[in-house]
């Protein structure tokens, strides 16, 4: 796997960094050995297989649960979870789209997208109006700003908390499984908006994704979770030329490889079934 | 002996910790309440949110309740010939006690389940963590204006409560039975502290605004993120305000009528 050095990691352009992070819960262990970076102008797609710890690692990304070990930092500060202040400065710059959107189901559409611009910007409300319906016709949703969150599609849904994501022009974005749900028209629309949004704005993109095709059309750098770390790190082409058998089972989607496509039965598996069994005869 | 004893540690000891964090909550809310409340709109409109939606079924019940006062009241007074008291002896039963209680039993069951089941649902669909992450503290932007507007629409519900059950123990007493309608006023006048009796009722309600709204609020704050979790939450929230009212009703009434 190429690896980065930790000059790389301190680069003053990386809006993001891990460098040799270990995250979890309490005692269970999810990743470990993390070492990637984001930097300004980047689109960067984390990609891996179910429960490889995707989302987990957003997670940490954005202070939601601490690191166990090594260091992550935002914006060239460490990134903290203790500091609230801290956080909190370091989100301003940040936007997150939600896997399910998250949209406030109180609000409407105008009102879930402009909800950052009314707690963080001072704009008047003209401002914010033209600043909200400018987002609105990025994703192709102006002329549902009047809708409530209950009369939209999920895939609707999904790009309005995009349109909300950015609104605020964050420098460092995340998108949790930006293109689940979309049609292909919009699936394409959304894909080359966040590729401007890094070229004009030059903010970072982080995407967790599992969609290869889209991911690998936008993104510069591309890392591969699994077996409870970083497999592979490259651009799309690197990933695509690598012959690393868990590179090319995952990219190639083969049911056999190193990744199993069944779960394991474990001891509390075959107690359970012994316990069905009983019960039957 | 041993499992059993054990049963009865882990069960105090689990009731403990409930009720620290419960408590810690109560200081959060009450830490966090300065920068929430220099936001007015947004407890205005959950005052509206929680008092408006709670008015019909307050209204109906303080009704309801002043009838059957203006009945029963009458059949017992009349044994002594003392039918004219009927107002003060509505006035008194409804302003010291039925009100402020009865109004939190219905709160607990209106309000109280509705924001426990809106803060877990927000908290089962990510709404929380968005806001979290957009460096908004939902505890801020969502709780407090609710705990205060419960605080604001407590006292307000069971003042109107009282007000209707009164004119309902009137229409009964005056209107259908034939009571003196001087007497029945002016006894009620006469009869009737402010500091005493109306002061009392209202802070009786204060506090179980206080109880009702917190414990609804934390219910949805601490529930599991699943349709399972909210639904216990909210069922929670009805029985444990409702004890605690009662509770609550017993202690405060030592303290002010003793």
């Amino acid at each position: 796997m190429p690896t980065q050095t930790l000059s790389d990691v301190s680069s003053p352009e990386a809006v993001l960094s891990f460098h040799d992070v270990t995250v979890g819960y309490g005692n269970r262990i999810i990743l470990q050995s993390i070492t990637m970076q984001v930097k300004r102008g980047q689109v960067v797609a984390v990609i891996g297989g179910s429960g490889s710890g995707k989302t987990t690692l957003l997670r940490a990304a954005t202070g939601q649960i601490p690191i166990q070990q090594g260091e992550l930092s935002a914006f060239g500060q460490p990134l903290d979870t203790h500091d609230s202040r801290r956080l909190y400065e370091q989100r301003q710059r940040m936007g997150v789209l939600f896997q399910q959107g998250a949209l406030f189901t109180d609000l409407d559409v105008f009102e879930n997208v402009a909800f950052p611009l009314r707690e963080h910007a001072q704009l008047s409300e003209s401002e914010v109006r033209e600043r909200v319906l400018s987002k609105l016709q990025d994703v192709g949703l102006r002329g549902a700003a009047h809708l409530k969150t209950s009369e939209i599609s999920g895939g609707m849904a999904r790009r309005v908390a995009l349109a909300r994501a950015i609104v605020l022009e964050p420098e460092l974005i995340f998108y949790d499984e930006p293109f689940a749900g979309l049609d292909p028209i919009s699936l394409g629309v959304i894909a080359q908006l966040i590729r401007s949004m890094s070229q004009t704005l030059g903010c970072g993109a982080l995407l967790i994704t599992h969609d290869l095709e889209e991911s690998f059309a936008i993104a510069d750098q591309v890392y591969l979770l699994g077996r409870g770390s970083l497999v592979a790190a490259g651009t799309p082409q690197a990933l695509q030329a690598s012959t690393d058998p868990f590179v090319v089972q995952f990219l190639k989607g083969q049911p056999d490889g190193p990744v199993a496509f069944h779960y394991p039965e474990t001891a509390a598996f075959q107690e359970w079934l012994a316990r069905q069994q009983g019960g039957q005869s | 002996m041993v499992a059993w004893l054990g049963a009865i540690g882990a069960a105090t000891r689990s009731s403990l910790v409930g009720l620290g964090s419960f408590a810690r909550f109560f200081g959060l809310m009450l830490a966090r309440s300065g920068a929430a409340l220099r936001r007015p709109g947004l407890v205005v409109q959950q005052v509206h949110y929680i008092g408006n939606f709670s008015l019909v079924i307050i209204l109906v019940s303080g009704m309801f309740v002043g009838f059957v006062l203006g009945l029963q009241g009458y059949y017992t007074l009349q044994r002594y010939g003392s039918e004219e008291a009927l107002g003060l002896l509505v006035a008194l039963s409804l302003v010291r006690e039925l009100g402020p209680v009865v109004t939190a039993l219905l709160f607990a069951g209106r309000a109280g389940t509705s924001l426990t089941a809106e803060i877990g649902l927000m908290k089962a669909g990510e709404q929380l963590a968005a806001m979290e992450v957009m460096a908004v503290d939902p505890v801020r932007r969502v709780l407090v204006p609710r705990f205060w507007a419960g605080i604001i629409a407590m006292p307000l519900l069971a003042a109107l409560f009282s007000m209707v059950g009164i004119l309902g123990g009137w229409g009964v007493g005056v209107l259908m039975i034939g009571v003196d309608e001087g007497a029945f006023w002016s006894q009620m006048q006469n009869g009737v502290d402010f500091v005493d009796d109306i002061l009392n009722g209202v802070i009786k309600s204060v506090v179980f605004g206080v109880a009702v709204t917190l414990i609804a609020l934390y219910q949805g704050y601490s529930a599991r993120p699943t349709p399972e979790g909210v639904s216990r939450a909210t069922t929670r929230t009805v029985v444990l305000g409702s004890l605690t009212v009662l509770g609550l009703d017993f202690l405060l009434t030592a303290l002010m009528f003793s």
